[in-house]
């Protein structure tokens, strides 16, 4: 078979390669297509310029973020308003009044303070007697910078980056492409010179082959040879013996299972990069059977002020996994709800239809408070490495010799147990002396799971 | 003179291969269908299963909200409004009904670390992970403001600002525990000593009752009680979801 594949002429050959050659690099421009996304988040501009009010932004950004990032953002509506330029819209000592104590202000009747506050829903803005107001110039310092055009200021810096790492990529490749042609071509030509001289010297280049008629076609002569069908019976019956074990072991059991999920969640950049804790969304874990699929309004808790993902993270996501992250946020404020513009949920809610991975059958019980609480197991015990998951996967088989296995193998803690204590002695000391396993409690019984 | 095409057409095929793996990208699994089921009646129940789709409710919902106007067990409806006045009410009035025992505290530790030092840091002076790494911004040190254990437990319940309502993922005691916990951290911030915990022996009513109990100081003369419940009924939706 080997043999008839590698006597393609030559001619066709020089095609397929050549179209394969042209495939790989097209494939390699798309992906730079893709990669040469837009920004995600404007780059900040390092300017410590003094401005004419004698603010320091620099400082003031500090100041900004520490206190004025809860609720406000300089470009965008967000609880409050919008910061950038407020220091022309009012008075410098009206915006002092404003900041040490925005109440006192509006009970004063001052119809400024009055307006702003009807318009933003009556919500009180914190007072903030602890600024001076050269604290408070230093803030509006910083309000004032504009924002950083965002194409002019990636242009330079990032474009050379990603496209630097293309650039040479395909430059190598585009020289691999010419060599091989050049390669093909010339062996195309030597092959042709060289047969044409061969005829021309009367040279034979194809053999024919010549007739053996004394010789048994191979099948009769293995039919003949006893001993060679039965070791290939042996052979072939083990093989398929294994496959057909391997096909009846894997019935039921989805390990790696990995569904497309209606909005990408990436565990990888929650539990792992950003360090949430498994509990705080899962928070049904710590108390019921199931752990729980987060309701929307727990993303919500972030996600009303991360509209979108960090620059670095919006191109991981791109150039790694092709995933445009701010997308599935948006995905995200779709389902809740939830206005940008507005900053308020508009009540046109619609379900996220989550594919389950994790199901055990009916016939067995499993809870999760049993395990994450009282036994205090980690999660990544059996879920794997899920701060590491990009895409969430089933880690473990679910059977029941992986859980029975486990029951074998853990340790109870039986410390502060007070009821229970001499009877865990009593027991302990029944086994040798060694510390109780869950099976020693029980957990091998059949009813403990299926009932 | 074929050992050349060979060697030509391995080299292409190589090359194809190599260039078929995508560049370092992380490797995941594409298996996106379960495996075949042995018996499936035995996986596929035939009453409705958690979060499952089902057809009598709207949008195919089989995770629902409690009855507007029914309380759940464990649960009772919170009096304190949503606004400036409540909140100045709760601060003023609110009391927290469990006793400040040593396994309390404890517990008001560990869902602390869980739910709040991610923004609010491990000691409350705003600095969590989140705060560092510039994700979320502007969360304030615990003893930058006035606050009271009303107020705490009524920001928890309702959320403030950008701090969203954590009403879904914490019950009633487990609200004031981690309200314990914050007084204490405030205290360390500021440089005064910490409330005194008390012996749990000392403590005859059973914290359900405290909590949940007609005795529960939360019946404020001056809070009203929520007309509207829609916006409270959120508190027991998910662990009623897990049951």
């Amino acid at each position: 078979m080997i043999n008839k594949k590698f006597q393609i002429n030559p001619f066709k050959l020089t095609i397929t390669s050549l179209v394969m050659v042209f495939a790989l690099w097209s494939g390699q421009s798309q992906a730079l297509d893709t990669s040469d996304g837009e920004p995600a988040v404007p780059v900040e501009v390092n300017e410590s310029e003094v401005t004419e009010s004698g603010g320091n932004a620099e400082l003031g950004e500090a100041l900004f973020k520490a206190n004025c990032a809860a609720c406000h953002k300089l470009y965008k509506n967000a609880v409050g308003p919008a910061l950038f330029q407020v220091s022309e819209k009012y008075s410098r000592e009206w915006l002092y009044k404003w900041i040490k104590n925005s109440s006192a202000l509006i009970a004063s009747g001052d119809a400024q303070a009055v307006a702003i506050y009807n318009e933003y829903d009556q919500k009180n803005m914190n007072a903030f007697p602890q600024l001076s107001n050269e604290d408070i110039d230093n803030i509006l310092a910083y309000t004032d910078t504009s924002k950083p055009v965002a194409t002019e200021i990636v242009g330079p810096e990032v474009a050379p980056a990603v496209a630097d790492n293309s650039m040479t990529n395909n430059i190598v490749l585009g020289a691999l492409a010419l060599v091989l042609v050049v390669l093909i071509v010339v062996l195309v030509a030597v092959n042709s010179t060289l047969k044409r001289f061969a005829a021309a010297n009367g040279i034979q280049t194809e053999f024919e082959e010549e007739d053996q008629p004394a010789r048994t076609p191979i099948w009769k002569a293995f039919v003949r040879n006893q001993f060679l069908v039965l070791t290939t019976a042996i052979f072939l019956l083990l093989v398929s013996a294994y496959f057909v074990y391997g096909g009846l072991m894997s019935v039921g059991i989805d390990q790696g299972y990995a569904p497309v999920q209606p909005i990408h969640y990436s565990h990888r950049i929650h539990a792992g990069v950003s360090k949430i804790e498994c509990k705080y969304c899962h928070s049904s874990a710590r108390e019921s059977k199931h752990s729980g699929i987060p309701s929307l309004n727990v993303c919500m808790n972030c996600h009303k002020s991360i509209a979108e993902v960090a620059e670095s993270t919006y191109n991981e996501g791109l150039e790694e996994y092709g995933i445009d992250y701010n997308k599935e946020i948006q995905k995200l404020y779709k389902a809740t709800g939830w206005s940008e513009e507005e900053q308020a949920f508009t009540g046109e809610e619609e379900p996220v239809r989550w594919v389950r991975i994790h199901n055990l059958p009916d016939l067995a019980y499993f809870n999760h408070a049993q395990h994450v609480t009282a036994g205090n197991i980690e999660c990544q015990t059996c879920h794997g490495p899920v701060e590491e998951m990009e895409i969430m996967y089933q880690y473990s088989p679910l059977t029941m010799g992986w859980c029975i296995n486990c029951h074998r193998e853990s340790n109870v803690d039986l410390k502060g147990n007070g009821y229970y204590e001499e009877i865990h002695k009593e027991l302990s000391e029944k086994r040798g002396g060694r510390q109780l396993t869950v099976a020693d409690l029980g957990g091998l019984e059949c009813g403990k799971c299926h009932y | 003179m074929n050992k050349f095409f060979n060697t030509i057409l391995l080299t292409v095929g190589a090359c194809v291969l190599v260039s078929c793996g995508d560049n370092g990208t992380k490797d995941v699994s594409p298996k996106s269908d379960r495996s075949v089921q042995y018996f499936p009646n035995m996986y596929q129940s035939v009453g409705y299963e958690t979060y499952q789709e089902g057809t009598v409710f709207e949008n195919n919902m089989e995770a629902q909200k409690p009855v507007d106007g029914t309380v759940s067990r464990g649960w009772l409806p919170y009096d304190y409004e949503d606004d400036n006045d409540g909140y100045a009410s709760a601060k003023a009035n609110l009391e927290n009904p469990v006793p400040l025992t040593e396994a309390h505290f404890e517990n008001g530790k560990a869902l602390y670390d869980i739910y709040c030092a991610i923004c609010h840091g491990a000691n409350g002076n705003g600095q969590g992970h989140l705060v560092k790494t510039e994700k979320i911004l502007g969360v304030p040190s615990y003893d930058s403001r006035e606050i009271t254990a009303g107020s705490i437990y009524h920001v928890m319940y309702y959320g403030i600002n950008y701090m969203g309502s954590y009403a879904s993922q914490t019950s009633i005691e487990e609200r004031w525990e981690i309200t314990h916990y914050v007084e204490a951290l405030r205290a360390d911030l500021m440089g005064v000593p910490r409330k005194p915990l008390i012996d749990a022996q000392n403590v005859d009513t059973p914290v359900d009752d405290l909590v949940l109990g007609d005795d529960a100081p939360a019946d404020a003369a001056t809070a009203e009680p929520v007309e509207n419940m829609e916006n409270t009924n959120q508190d027991n939706g998910n662990s009623n979801n897990g049951q």
